[in-house]
Order: structure tokens, then sequence, then C-alpha cells
């Protein structure tokens, strides 16, 4: 059963409206709340902040981070950017994908764990970078990563 | 005993909380008075976590630790097979020009006593007893320019932004550092987070601005938090009654770093570029007049007015005045941060202070700029790192960050990535960018399967991208495709001996 709506979504819109530019703080407080953008909280927000549903989708479409399904219950993510290409991330990214079965933005038939890949961690000088279930990893190796996923 | 463990995230996904743990459970067991400071990192990333211990003769540092490192600080630390002497006397830290660092890595970051102690706020202070109009002069005649990559000078924006009538103008804090081998803004936010408000203070004071925001991108967790708490100390300290900030996050689309993109995504819009005019600087935030600047930049700003502008810009060379944290990354020995007066060679960067590459193999290429700069070759290492030197090769510094590449780095494979990147990141406002990158992707693949009349398409290609695009993403994304297929043409003609 998903969780239900109310009454979190009325309060976290009603906690973020008064900022300038409110919508992406409360997209951000939805999806933590809820693990990702329920499609149906939309017509309450888009109401709220006085645009159409077609505003919404369009943002919350644009930016990466918005889930619009829940993820599961683990998430790595894997830096693709050059500075961890240079210490061997796109090999590590190939290990993961392996093991996992999947491709990026793929979630294992079990659904247990989400791989998605990320642009820069900004840990450029201890690369290959990850991050597991929000925790940043430098020096990554394949074999440590999916063990802390394993269950 | 006093004892530094770093809370960088660097430091941390390398294992500094262990280490931390250890530390104070060490310390509860030998029944030792222990004062564990968590401070950002002194840059040195290859010997991290690097712990200090505080000893009458200065600040000694160990590293890398780990947990089972730990229990040798507390006995004699000079005969600890992991010390390497007095922080402060290390060439890393000797050869440096710390003026934006000055005290990353050093204070307490959420400490606002340790912050005041180490100098902190003398730059605000001087600047609310002068005039606006005299701080504007005073940034100007710094010459301090854009750190972000752009290199536009500080104080002609600020100027333009003082003389725009408006009931609201804002200082909008670009924090949205997704360049490929750059930290230098996580690092600061992480270690010294309050010289980033003072910074923007002084902004706010210089222009007329009471509100301002910090956009940081949401993969920077760590220094998400660490501003956060910040931005409230300093508040509930009232350091700048007049000019409150917020702390806003990203959501993971690279061309928010674009100026215009970002202030779209701060209304809570589509993050898709402006066409300029108009400048941000006279309708940017909400329609009002903003400052958008990069993180260095803001937080130069404070060290400039504490220590004057001649100081600051009687460092450098040529028009590039002043200094820069150049960020040391990739495949690289000594990697991390490094600020240095402009002028160093690439040569000096790459193989002196990095010590070339981590995996021992020689240095085929160097990116620098991040995803949308060139690709060096050795034969350029001559290279000065200034601005006007870095264009003149047909590159660019951006925001500084260097990535080493061994020889077995496959330029096609990375001029394909530069492309693919591209297509992913496009905001899709521009069609030379937002198919232009798709195309792009293609050709390179029809050269990599042994078309070798593709090459010129690709020419072409670049050339349509780089003129026909708003923003740097589809203008720049040119620099790192034509540089690997100007400077290593075998790895373009290597798939066509395979094909044939």
């Amino acid at each position: 059963m998903p969780a239900p709506l109310e009454p979190h979504l009325s309060d976290i819109i009603a906690v973020h409206l008064g900022l300038e530019g409110p919508l992406l703080p409360i997209l951000h407080a939805v999806q933590a709340e809820f693990g990702f953008i329920p499609p149906d909280a939309h017509t309450a927000i888009a109401a709220a902040l006085n645009i159409t549903r077609a505003e919404l989708h369009g943002v919350v479409t644009f930016y990466h981070d918005f889930r619009e399904t829940p993820p599961a219950r683990h998430t790595i993510r894997i830096c693709r950017a050059e500075a961890c290409q240079a210490m061997g991330g796109t090999a590590l990214a190939a290990q993961a994908k392996t093991a996992l079965g999947v491709d990026w933005h793929g979630t294992t038939p079990d659904g247990r764990v989400t791989l998605e890949p990320v642009f820069c961690l900004g840990l450029c000088a201890c690369g290959p970078a990850a991050q597991v279930n929000g925790r940043l990893v430098g020096r990554a190796d394949a074999a440590a990563l999916l063990a802390e996923v394993a269950a | 005993m006093k004892v530094y463990v770093p809370c960088d995230a660097a430091a941390r996904a390398l294992g500094a909380d262990a280490v931390a743990a250890a530390v104070a459970d060490e310390g509860a067991a030998r029944g030792v008075t222990l004062t564990l400071i968590r401070n950002g990192s002194r840059g040195m990333v290859w010997l991290e976590p690097l712990v200090e211990v505080d000893t009458p003769a200065g600040r000694m540092a160990f590293g890398p630790l780990t947990p089972a490192d730990v229990p040798g600080l507390f006995g004699d630390p000079s005969a600890h097979p992991k010390a390497l002497g007095l922080t402060d006397a290390l060439p890393w830290m000797v050869r440096q020009t710390r003026l934006t660092f000055a005290r990353v890595g050093v204070i307490d970051p959420l400490s606002l006593d340790d912050y005041a102690a180490h100098g902190g706020l003398t730059g605000l202070r001087r600047a609310m007893d002068m005039t606006p109009d005299a701080v504007v002069q005073h940034v100007t005649d710094s010459g301090l320019r854009g750190r972000g990559g752009a290199g536009f000078p500080t104080g002609i924006k600020w100027k333009t932004v003082a003389g725009a009538g408006a009931a609201q103008k804002y200082i909008v804090c670009n924090a949205d550092e997704g360049d490929s081998g750059t930290f230098a803004d996580r690092m600061l936010m992480e270690g010294d987070p309050f010289t980033l408000l003072e910074g923007m203070a002084i902004a706010g004071h210089a222009v007329g601005a009471t509100r301002g925001y910090i956009y940081i991108r949401s993969e920077y967790p760590d220094a998400i938090a660490t501003m956060t708490r910040a931005a409230h100390l300093w508040s509930a300290a009232r350091h700048s009654p007049g000019f409150g900030v917020e702390i806003r996050v990203g959501a993971g689309a690279y061309v928010c770093g674009e100026e215009t993109s970002l202030l779209n995504s701060l209304e809570g819009k589509r993050g898709v570029v402006r066409a300029k005019p108009p400048l941000p600087a006279l309708e940017g935030f909400l329609g009002r007049p903003t400052v958008v600047n990069n993180v260095i930049s803001l937080a130069t700003v404070p060290v400039i007015l504490a220590r004057g502008a001649a100081h600051y810009r009687d460092f450098g060379l040529g028009r590039s005045r002043g200094t820069i944290p150049l960020q040391i990354a990739g495949n690289v020995q000594f990697g991390g941060l490094f600020e240095a007066a402009f002028g160093l060679s690439l040569s000096e960067i790459v193989k002196d202070i990095g010590g070339c590459t981590a995996t021992g193999r020689p240095v085929k290429a160097v990116q620098v700029g991040g995803p949308l700069g060139a690709y060096f070759p050795p034969a350029k290492f001559d290279t000065p790192f200034g601005y006007e030197e870095f264009d003149k090769q047909g590159g660019l510094i951006g925001h500084a960050g260097i990535v080493v590449f061994d020889d077995s780095a496959d330029m096609l494979a990375q001029a394909r990535f530069a492309m693919e990147f591209c297509a992913i990141e496009s905001c899709g406002k521009c069609t030379p960018c937002r198919i232009g990158a798709v195309r792009g992707v293609e050709t390179i693949d029809r050269i990599a399967a042994g078309d070798a009349t593709a090459i010129p398409l690709l020419t072409d290609l670049c050339e349509t991208m780089k003129d026909g695009s708003l923003c740097a993403l589809g203008g720049f994304t040119p620099f790192p495709v034509m540089s690997a297929l100007t400077h290593f043409p075998d790895d373009f003609a290597r798939h066509r001996k395979a094909a044939e």
C-alpha cells in the first residue's frame, strides 16, 4: 500500500508557500517524504502555486533528481564524469551493471537496487567515486559497493 | 589533547568518520581529555583521512589513517609510522599562496569564534565603514574576475547592479559546481562557510541588495548541511542584520550551473537558459537586479577587503590577477586543492605538484576546465595558467579543474563522451546543442567504425554548435571534441586501420 498523501502533502506545501520560488523546495520535500513525486500529488501542488499541471510536469521531468516511481530499497550512484573515467570509473560501472543485471536507471527485478549515473560528486582526486544510499565512497570498488546492498 | 579529523566529503568518503570515532574511543579508554575538531580538508586528498594533533611545535599531520593507526597517535607522535611532520611545513602547503583558502582545514568550520580569531569578519567591518561605491571600486581595483569560468570582472558586474534602481535586489551565489575535476566550491563551503556568507554580505552592502540565495547542487550533501547550519549561526549572531541568506538545493541538472538557467531553477521553473540581454544584473531573479557570482569569487571578497585591493592584484599574470585554487584530479599521484598565483605552467602543475599519474604510466592528456574544457597534450604543457593564455591555446581554465589521464585513455572515447554528456544535459532550448550533440555521438561512432569521411562532418558540426548555441554547454562542448581530434589524430585513425 502506498503511503497516504495527506496530511503530509498539505503540510509540506503550506510550510514552503511563502518562499520566493517555492516549487523546487516543495518537490525536494515531497520526495524526501514519499521517496518519489507521486502523480497524485500534482493537482494539489499545481493548484497551490497557481501553475498548470503541464507546467508542473515540465519541471518534474526536467530535473534528473526527481523520481516519478518509488525507488528500490537501495540506490547506488556511480560517477560517470571524466576525472573518475581517468581512474577506471567506466570499468567500475560495467562491473556493477553486469552484477546487477541492469543498465543505468534500472532496478533489479526483486526491487533491491536501483543503479543511477551521477555526473560528479566532487570527489575527483579520489576516484572512482560512488554513493550508496546517500553515503559517499571514494576509490570505490565494485565488490564493496555490491556487498553493501546485498540484503 | 587536541585532534583534528576532517569532515570534508572527500575525507569522509575515504573513511574519516571511522577514524574520528576511533580517536574518541581511544581518548575515552585512556582517560585523556580530548578536544576532537572536525575541520575542513587541507587539500592533500591523497593523504586523507589526514589527522592532525596539536603539539607545542604546531599541528602535526598523520595520514592516510585508518582506525588501526589511531592508538599510535596517543603515544610518541613523532614515532608514528604515518607521521608526516608539521602540517604547515609540508611542501604542498609551503608552496601555496592561500588567500581564499587561508582558513580551510585550519579552523572548525562552524565556530564563529574560531573564524574571527583567524581573521574572519575583518573584511566585512572594513566594507561597512566604506561607502557602497568605494567597495565596488575596491573589488574592481583588485582585478578579481569570475571564478566560475567566464572570467568576467566581478567589480564591473557589481557596478551594474549597484546602478540599477529597484526596490529589491539580490545576491545569488552559484554553488552548482558541476564540472568534473572541480571541488573548490565544495571544499570551501565545507571548510570555511562563513567566508562565503561574509563575501555575500559585502556584496549586498556594495550593490544595495538585502537578500541572498546560495544555490548548491544536490550532489553535495555535506556542503548543503554545513552551509545550512552556518547560515543559521551567522543569522543568529547578527553579523549582517540587513542581509539575509537562504540555501537552495539543485536537482541534478548540470546546465543549472549556467547563470540564467540557475535563476530559472531558483524561480521554480525548468532550468532552461535565458537569452541575454537582458543581463541578470538588470533583470535577474524574479526579474530584479541580481548579482550572480561563483562561490570562489564571493569567498575571495573578504580577503580583498581585509588586505586591500593592491595586495590581491599584485599576485598573478597578465590580466589574470590574484590567486586561483587549482584542483588537481583524475589519474594523478598527488591530487587535491592547491591555491597559487596565476601563472604556473601546466607542466609545473601536473608534474612538479601533481607528481604525474597515480598509475605510474605516462601522462597522455589533461583536461582543463571541466567537461567543456579542452584536452591538452604534453606538447602544450608550457601554457601558463591564465584566462587569456589558455584562450590563445584553444582552451579555457573554467573553474580551474585539471584532470590527468594516462596513456591508456582513448581520446576518441573522450570526445564521444563530451557529446553524449551534452546530449544528456542539454536544456533543449537551442537546436545546435539539443540535436547537434546527438548527431555528434552518431558521427563519432561513424569515425570509430572506420568512416574517415565523417571527420569533416564532425568539424563542421562543432563549428555550428560553437556559433549557434546560447550558452557554454552547446557552445563549448566542441572544445574537448576538437582538441581530442586535433591533438590525438591517431586515436581517430586507429579505428579506421582496424576496420581496414
